[in-house]
């Protein structure tokens, strides 16, 4: 018996084909999933704050600790001038989370585990900390590059590899959620294919297949971690970011 | 019994050595205030120095590999476009991709908090 492809289950599908001229704008499996991920995310919202009370029932309380946890993320970052952007910074959060979470059901697609997804959500970062940079500091922004009491014979080199680390961080934003994600579904679904195929082989391979089978299920657990872990972090490096466009140095 | 004796014979003494008695509440004051600023700055410090546990150290421990992977990246990816730009083929990689290593290593001791993060972040953590 063949083992299953582990690749297959991240393949864009067309669910309702749409061409806009040349470009291709079809509503895809990927889509879809972006789409249930935001209305799952605004409905779990939505219930918790319906039946408002001082003393929180169980859906309140839980959306309370969401609120609670991105506020503190951000305030502790990037300040209380930070909190201006906790709109941006929980949907981000929130919607990273869900789409993960949605990952971990069977058969589900995950939106995530494909980089332009990733890439254009730290691409939205990053040109929301130019542009506000930009627009909050003027020029000022750029000493952002220029570290405290360098001598001045090194500080042209230090500037350089400064403006190397700014430009890395789209890069490791999006390379770091898309990396986690693919590999530990590629991983879950390539153990969990050797207990299909162990267990093809008869009874002696029914006693091979319990240890993958034990594995999966930790594995299963640990993706479940990566999963709110990689929406913590993206969070997290969102607002240390957006500190430095609202205090750029010096 | 002790204290309101002690109350007693501070009332008494007041009017005598009232001077000295408001030099003492200001140095205790001052004092007081020292030592507030001080206990903010050692909070503050062992809050940073502290090791990141739970869920703040897995998350950290996810940053450091990808920090540093991504300035080789960018650090290569640009010395091979300047490269096929200028045709200074190998010049270009070869000078970017030390520049990246250089920029990766500074991304992941920053994540592991070794080097001190940009000023901003440090006056802010100042102002605190």
């Amino acid at each position: 018996m063949e083992l299953p492809d582990p690749i297959h289950q991240f393949e864009i599908k067309e669910i309702i084909s749409l061409n806009l001229g040349s470009t291709n704008i079809s509503f895809t499996n990927s889509a879809l999933f972006m789409v249930l991920a935001v209305l799952f995310g605004c409905g779990f919202l939505l219930l918790a704050s319906s039946r408002r009370k001082l003393v929180p029932g169980r859906w309140q309380s839980s959306a309370e600790l969401v609120y609670e946890f991105v506020a503190n993320t951000l305030r502790s970052s990037a300040g209380s001038e930070g909190m201006r952007f906790f709109p941006l910074v929980f949907s981000l959060f929130l919607f990273i989370l869900m789409v993960n979470l949605f990952g971990m059901v069977p058969y589900f697609f995950t939106v995530t585990s494909h980089l332009i997804v990733t890439a254009a959500l730290s691409v939205l970062v990053i040109g929301l900390v130019i542009v506000y940079g930009l627009y909050r500091n003027g020029l000022g922004f750029f000493s952002l590059f220029v570290p405290h009491g360098v001598p001045g014979v090194i500080l042209p080199f230090v500037v350089f590899i400064e403006v190397l680390s700014f430009v890395s961080r789209p890069i490791s934003l999006s390379i770091r959620l898309f990396a986690n994600i693919l590999a530990g579904h590629i991983t879950l679904k390539v153990f969990a294919g050797f207990v299909v195929v162990l267990g093809s082989l008869g009874w002696y391979g029914w006693i091979a297949a319990v240890l993958p089978l034990i594995l999966t299920v930790a594995l299963t657990a640990l993706e479940v971690l990566v999963a709110v872990l990689q929406a913590y972090v993206f969070a997290i490096l969102t607002s240390l970011y957006l500190n430095d466009a609202i205090h750029p140095g010096h | 019994m002790s204290d309101p004796g002690a109350g007693d014979g501070g009332q008494e003494q007041k009017p005598a050595t009232g001077d000295d008695e408001a030099r003492l509440n200001a140095r205790l004051g001052a004092l007081n205030e020292e030592l507030e600023s001080r206990r903010g700055e050692v909070a503050a410090q062992s809050a940073t120095v502290a090791a990141p546990t739970g869920r703040a150290g897995q998350g950290m421990a996810l940053r450091l590999a990808t920090e540093f992977v991504a300035g080789i990246l960018v650090g290569g990816a640009i010395g091979w476009f300047f490269d096929g730009w200028l045709g200074t083929s190998p010049w270009g990689l070869i000078v970017f991709l030390l520049a990246g290593f250089a920029a990766g290593v500074l991304n992941a001791l920053r994540t592991a908090g070794v080097v001190a993060e940009s000023p901003a972040r440090s006056r802010l953590e100042g102002k605190k």
